[in-house]
């Protein structure tokens, strides 16, 4: 079922995520520290375009990386036929787009 | 004769499980009790179970020194060459399961279609392309160069079809090309003397393809000439790779004849 | 008549076994499908916590409350743990099909699992 063109596209998009993956981590583990609030997250995201860079380009890789790989797996273990699974990936990926990206959005821009 | 019960529990006996089918026959598994021996291997059940018990099981063997593969079948849901497997490996509690290899269809009882094995093999395009006649001189091809070497490290696949067995992504993918094929492929990508990788290389390149691997190992695991496929098919995701940030892959590499 | 054989029940009984008598490859690819279907599976309810900012500040402010409680740290840590089984597994991946690194695919198994343990514990330890 996977195609040359599959095969990179999964793994491209890996690639980009590595610095991010690498971020998140590092921010998950410091911002942990005497638990999370509101203001702390906000302070950091809010109004940053760097933050909008990071979790922007994020959002799009990690969309096009779970949608690739959970056809993958309705190929494999659903038996679902490839163009089915082909369908599922793309509709999965829109849907994290849309949803990412309004996620986004809000820790951006929302006023508090 | 022994009773049933004592046979339960004699030590000396093995309680031998062998799948039967196939021929337009549903499914069974089948109870046989086989005398144990001191050097015994699973290819020697299976000859007694059809010299002594029942003559009506059918198997495959040939050299049944370890050399030509046909023994193959699943023993306690592992793929092996049964004539180079001691039962003192397998043998669990004197109880013993044996059955055809898996992927395959069945053609009766612990014997396996072959043909989609072999089918795959000339799908993946794994056969020489010859680039010269007798008339031309001989082409010089030295063993130490880094493509032989690794043409080398793939290249004594005797067709067993063990690792296309063991292969849980061709139980999943039944399309997929195998590990037997892909790696054939690798060694011709690495022969200097091969005239058309371009063939080769759409073949194992498309969605049956060399990709599908998941790098799971199996193959390597179980192959019994030791050879390791999942590292040819690194070798031929390298070239998708390669192609990708236009860098030098296989296909460019030999000089055309 | 050629008959085809059942898959089902031997690619289980396989998988189990391969288990027990060592395959770590093995043990290596299903940890990583599974830990990438279970974050694809929780991304989207990440996403709507983070949308909560707009639509509902006071509901985003009780669910960080709750975020105090032992068995969400807990359910925070396994999270983070699975982004960096995830992460260094498939690194590990990468690194094998990009370069020629035939040998010890074994023992980068053990250290892609290792680093990821590592960070799951730094994740831990900050967080009880």
């Amino acid at each position: 079922m996977i195609d040359k063109r599959i095969y990179i596209w999964q793994r491209l998009s890996a690639l980009v995520m590595i610095p991010l993956v690498i971020g998140h981590l590092a921010v998950m583990i410091y911002a942990i520290k005497g638990g999370l609030s509101v203001a702390e997250i906000l302070g950091r995201t809010q109004d940053s375009i760097v933050w909008l860079l990071f979790y922007g380009s994020f959002v799009l890789a990690v969309s096009v990386h779970a949608a690739l790989g959970l056809g993958v797996i309705s190929a494999e273990w659903l038996s679902l036929k490839p163009r089915m699974a082909a369908y599922l990936s793309l509709a999965i990926g829109l849907v994290l787009l849309a949803m990412g990206s309004h996620a986004i959005w809000a820790v951006t821009f929302a006023t508090p | 004769m022994s009773t049933p019960e004592e046979k339960q529990t004699d030590p000396d006996m093995l309680e031998v499980s062998i799948h039967r089918g196939g021929g337009g026959k549903p499914s069974t598994i089948q109870l046989y009790h086989v005398p144990r021996q001191d050097n015994q291997t699973v290819l020697d059940i299976v000859s007694h179970i059809q010299h002594y018990i029942d003559p009506t099981l059918s198997y495959r063997f040939a050299c049944r020194v370890g050399m030509c593969g046909s023994c193959a079948m699943m023993v306690n849901n592992e793929p092996r060459w049964t004539c180079r497997t001691h039962i003192d490996r397998v043998v669990e509690n004197n109880k013993i399961e044996i059955a055809p290899l898996r992927n395959l269809p069945v053609v009766k009882d612990l014997v396996p279609d072959l043909d989609p094995f072999f089918d795959k093999w000339t799908k993946a395009e794994a056969r020489h392309h010859p680039s010269a006649t007798r008339h031309q001189p001989m082409h010089l091809q030295s063993p130490d160069t880094p493509e032989r070497k690794r043409a080398d490290a793939n290249i004594e696949c005797i067709n067993c079809a063990v690792c296309y067995a063991a292969c849980d992504t061709v139980t999943k993918q039944p399309d997929y090309l195998g590990p037997a094929a892909l790696q054939r492929a690798w060694t011709l990508l690495n022969d200097a003397k091969d005239a058309d990788k371009q063939a080769i290389w759409k073949a194992v390149s498309g969605s049956d393809g060399c990709h599908n691997c998941h790098s799971i190992g199996s193959c390597a695991h179980y192959c019994p000439n030791e050879l390791n496929p999942m590292v040819a098919i690194a070798g031929l995701k390298q070239q998708t790779i390669r192609q990708a940030f236009c860098l030098t892959s296989l296909l460019e590499k030999f000089e055309t004849k | 008549m050629i008959q085809e054989y059942s898959t089902k029940q031997t690619t289980q009984q396989q998988h189990t076994h391969a288990l027990k008598r060592g395959q770590p490859l093995k043990f290596a690819f299903i940890l990583h499908r599974l830990s990438g279907l279970l974050l694809a599976l929780f991304l989207p309810a990440h996403f709507w916590v983070l949308s909560l900012v707009i639509f509902d500040k006071y509901r985003l402010t009780l669910f960080l409350e709750v975020t105090q409680l032992p068995i969400v740290k807990l359910a925070e840590t396994i999270l983070v743990s699975l982004l960096a089984v995830h992460f260094f597994g498939g690194l590990r991946l990468m690194a094998f099909e990009s370069f020629s690194w035939p040998s010890h695919q074994k023992t980068t198994a053990a250290a892609a699992l290792s680093m990821a343990i590592f960070i799951a514990m730094l994740f831990f330890l900050r967080t009880i």
